[in-house]
């Protein structure tokens, strides 16, 4: 039996993020880099460590092999423990057979026993596509003030933009009156985070209740939270203020990058008392060259830049060779941008290489209305010497100079 | 031949004198480098990438700050069950209490480390050599010669650490090794980078001791080239000594040619590195940065033009920055100016202020002070 744990953390990594197309071809949603340094689960996994969390197991599913080596034993995160320390958790095989998971809330279930073995008081969930820094255990405090059962992260959003996210209408105590998955007029701007405390004996019952239920979805928010709330569980709402982002697009992974450039933004990565720990490559400073231009923009260590670089966020080992021009674009590590190339309003994934004058996306002025797109070039392909990719355009394969003529 | 059949031997402190001003709360193992890098790192990173899994450090005084940096040898994988890193402080029997003053006693304090390691062959080097070579080529020519003795050095101006010279026969072997003439411009120095079997070492420290040596080059090498094959490695890639401030300096700028940062930060021998987890650097409208070599964390808001800058330093809007060392956490205010300075960790240049050395006389600022 493993020491007694008040609180163990479930991260949800399994998810394919198949909106973000080729940039998930190959890794799941959470391991998509971001910010420079970081991959997205850094930031729910440094949440955790700064949290006071240290036993941590991630669910994977899709994808799961750069997740699994970038995870390894936990160490960039001071989860390599002999007590807790990270785990990941992926489907396996059971006497009954074998079985995927069907849903967020059967992961869980098919973990019942990773759980059972702290036997912890409250169970945190978490998704890892989220970009945001918040102190569970704050929220931990909040739950057991409130002797609540269930209690749901929740963010004021924009009224306009409230018809995107599932909504909580709440009473004056806090606690939760009515759930409104993505409605089309909104009578609350309360939207869920998709982070959850449980208090696991509460929590363990509906999951077994609800894997028995013919036709559950096993789903948290479709089935596990309206059949708790169905039955008068006690449900809080936990308020966050602060900077949280879902980049589960690649409109909104953009956004959230160049984010990062913006001081009005209140997500600190400096901030020397919530650090965002991330696996480090070992490279040394980057290197601005005497005809280099830089402008609002982020370069990580073992970047070579020799040309232009504007309001873009340059990851690890990056080349940028002269005359190349990178405007609001996010170049993932690894990629070379060779001379006189131009990229802008674009995403390039890592290994990537954008031959000489080739120019990748497109400004919103250059395009037609309600055209304009981020350009997304997968990793490893080759845009070949003067070739042209449009807005708004996915390309994860090799593109050679004949083949636009 | 496995190379992990060699127990590597790091002096912290060797040459501390050389850089007096960065050594005064450190030592040269510890002196921080390229942006992020601690001199020791070089050597401990070389010793790793070699396939070697067992490494003393040895220290004689000021390492708390080596202490701190190395930690438990995670970063460079040496944190381990079997084998690691060792750090190896003065070792005070009942009649001596004071730490070692020459590489001889410094041995002989480690005895033990050396006696108890189960490798057969042992490699020994200094921190205050810069350079990134393969240890196992460095080994296999050792053994490809049969010598009893191998000893890297390189082909260049004579470093001003009053280093031993070599002059050697046409197979490589040593045949004398004068003290370099100061006023030689170009020979074959030692870089302190020695091979030789462990029960060889051992026998040469009791043999030193009990003739009263004080030098291990000297007396120990230098006695014994006739009754030992003692040879010589050439490393011709990129190597630099440091023996003073000055080159320290110069040093750290001729990180800013692409051929120099290749041969230092070769790809396939990666330089590890205590992390810090900062974010990646930033540069804000209007910042103004040229040939330069900046680490993660800064914070760019002047102009910076021929500099080495460490994590986490902030140069102010309208201040500006030339030809210039700032290490970690250091801060120049707005509109202020330094020219041809090393800034140590955590120095403060207020708002305004002009502080100017010369190319060839650099002003050092020493650990957080604010001018």
């Amino acid at each position: 039996m493993a020491k007694k744990t008040e609180c163990v953390a479930m991260l949800l990594a399994g998810g394919q993020g198949s909106r973000l197309g080729i940039l998930t071809k190959n890794i799941a949603k959470p391991a998509v880099p971001y910010g420079g340094k970081y991959r997205i689960i850094d930031f729910p996994l440094s949440n955790c460590v700064n949290s006071g969390i240290y036993t941590v197991g991630v669910l994977t599913q899709y994808q799961p092999l750069v997740l699994n080596d970038y995870i390894g034993n936990g160490q960039p995160w001071d989860l390599d423990r002999t007590n807790g320390g990270v785990h990941i958790l992926s489907p396996y095989q059971q006497i009954k057979g074998s079985e995927w998971y069907k849903g967020t809330a059967n992961a869980i279930y098919q973990n019942i026993n990773f759980i059972d073995r702290y036997d912890p008081e409250y169970v945190l969930v978490l998704s890892g596509d989220h970009i945001y820094k918040m102190d569970y255990s704050k929220m931990i405090t909040f739950h057991k003030e409130k002797q609540a059962d269930c209690t749901i992260a929740m963010l004021e959003v924009p009224w306009e933009e409230a018809s995107r996210f599932g909504l909580m209408i709440l009473n004056e105590d806090g606690s939760i009156s009515e759930f409104e998955e993505k409605p089309k007029n909104p009578r609350s701007n309360k939207a869920s985070m998709g982070v959850y405390v449980f208090t696991w004996k509460k929590l363990r019952q509906y999951l077994i209740d609800d894997e028995n239920k013919e036709g559950s979805s096993n789903d948290f928010g479709k089935d596990v939270i309206p059949a708790m709330h169905g039955d008068g569980q006690r449900m809080f709402a936990y308020q966050f203020d602060g900077y949280w982002k879902d980049v589960g697009t690649i409109g909104s992974l953009w956004d959230a990058n160049l984010d990062l450039l913006n001081p009005k933004i209140g997500l600190d990565l400096s901030d020397d008392s919530w650090r965002i720990y991330s696996r480090n490559p070992s490279l040394p400073p980057h290197y601005i060259s005497p005809e280099a231009t830089i402008q609002n923009s982020m370069i990580t260590e073992g970047c070579e830049i020799e040309g232009t670089v504007d309001f873009s966020v340059m990851f690890a080992n990056v080349t940028v060779e002269e005359g190349a021009l990178v405007q609001y674009s996010i170049v993932m590590p690894g990629a070379v941008i060779k001379k006189g190339a131009v990229v802008q309003y674009s995403i390039v994934a890592e290994n990537t290489v954008i031959d000489e004058n080739a120019v990748v996306g497109q400004c919103p002025e250059d395009t037609k209305p309600g055209e304009w797109g981020v350009a997304v070039v997968g990793e490893n392909v080759h845009i070949g010497k003067g070739v042209k990719i449009k807005a708004n355009t996915m390309t994860d394969k090799d593109v050679e100079p004949s083949a636009v003529e | 031949m496995r190379v992990n059949n060699i127990v590597g031997i790091i002096y912290s402190n060797a040459y501390d004198s050389a850089l007096s001003e960065l050594t005064a709360l450190r030592t040269m193992g510890s002196v921080p480098f390229g942006g992020r890098y601690r001199l020791i790192d070089f050597a401990l990173s070389e010793m790793v990438n070699s396939g070697i899994t067992k490494v003393g450090v040895i220290t004689k005084n000021n390492y708390r700050s080596l202490m701190d940096h190395l930690g438990t040898g995670k970063s460079w994988d040496l944190s381990r069950k079997k084998d690691g890193m060792f750090i190896l402080p003065p070792f005070s029997n009942a009649d001596s209490h004071k730490a070692y003053n020459n590489r001889i006693e410094a041995l002989t304090g480690t005895l033990d480390f050396i006696r108890n390691s189960k490798e057969d062959y042992v490699v020994m080097c200094d921190c205050n050599v810069l350079c990134n070579i393969d240890l196992g080529k460095f080994f296999h020519a050792h053994i490809e010669s049969g010598a009893d003795i191998t000893i890297a050095y390189h082909h260049g101006k004579t470093p001003a650490t009053d280093p031993v010279t070599f002059e050697l026969d046409g197979s490589g072997r040593i045949i004398s090794a004068p003290l370099a003439n100061i006023s030689s411009e170009e020979s074959d120095y030692s870089l302190n980078i020695y091979v030789l079997r462990r029960s060889l070492l051992e026998r040469l420290i009791n043999e030193a001791n009990s003739m009263g040596c004080t030098s291990f080059l000297r007396d120990v090498i230098g006695r014994n080239l006739e009754k030992l094959k003692i040879y010589g490695y050439e490393v011709a890639d990129f190597v630099r000594v440091i023996d003073s401030l000055q080159s320290y300096f110069n040093i750290s700028l001729e990180l800013l040619d692409k051929d120099n940062r290749k041969a230092l930060f070769h790809p396939e021998r990666p330089v590890y590195t205590k992390v810090r987890d900062n974010e990646s650097a930033f540069y804000a409208l209007g910042s103004n940065v040229g040939n330069s070599l900046v680490a993660d964390g800064c914070k760019i808001y002047g102009t910076v033009e021929n500099c080495i800058l460490f994590r986490d330093v902030v140069v102010s809007k309208n201040a500006v920055v030339r030809n210039s060392i700032i290490m970690q956490d250091s801060y120049i205010g707005e509109g202020a100016r330094a020219e041809n300075v090393i800034f140590d960790k955590g120095v403060t240049l207020k708002p305004g202020k002009v502080l100017c050395g010369a190319l060839d006389y650099p002003v050092y600022v020493g650990k957080n002070i604010t001018v």
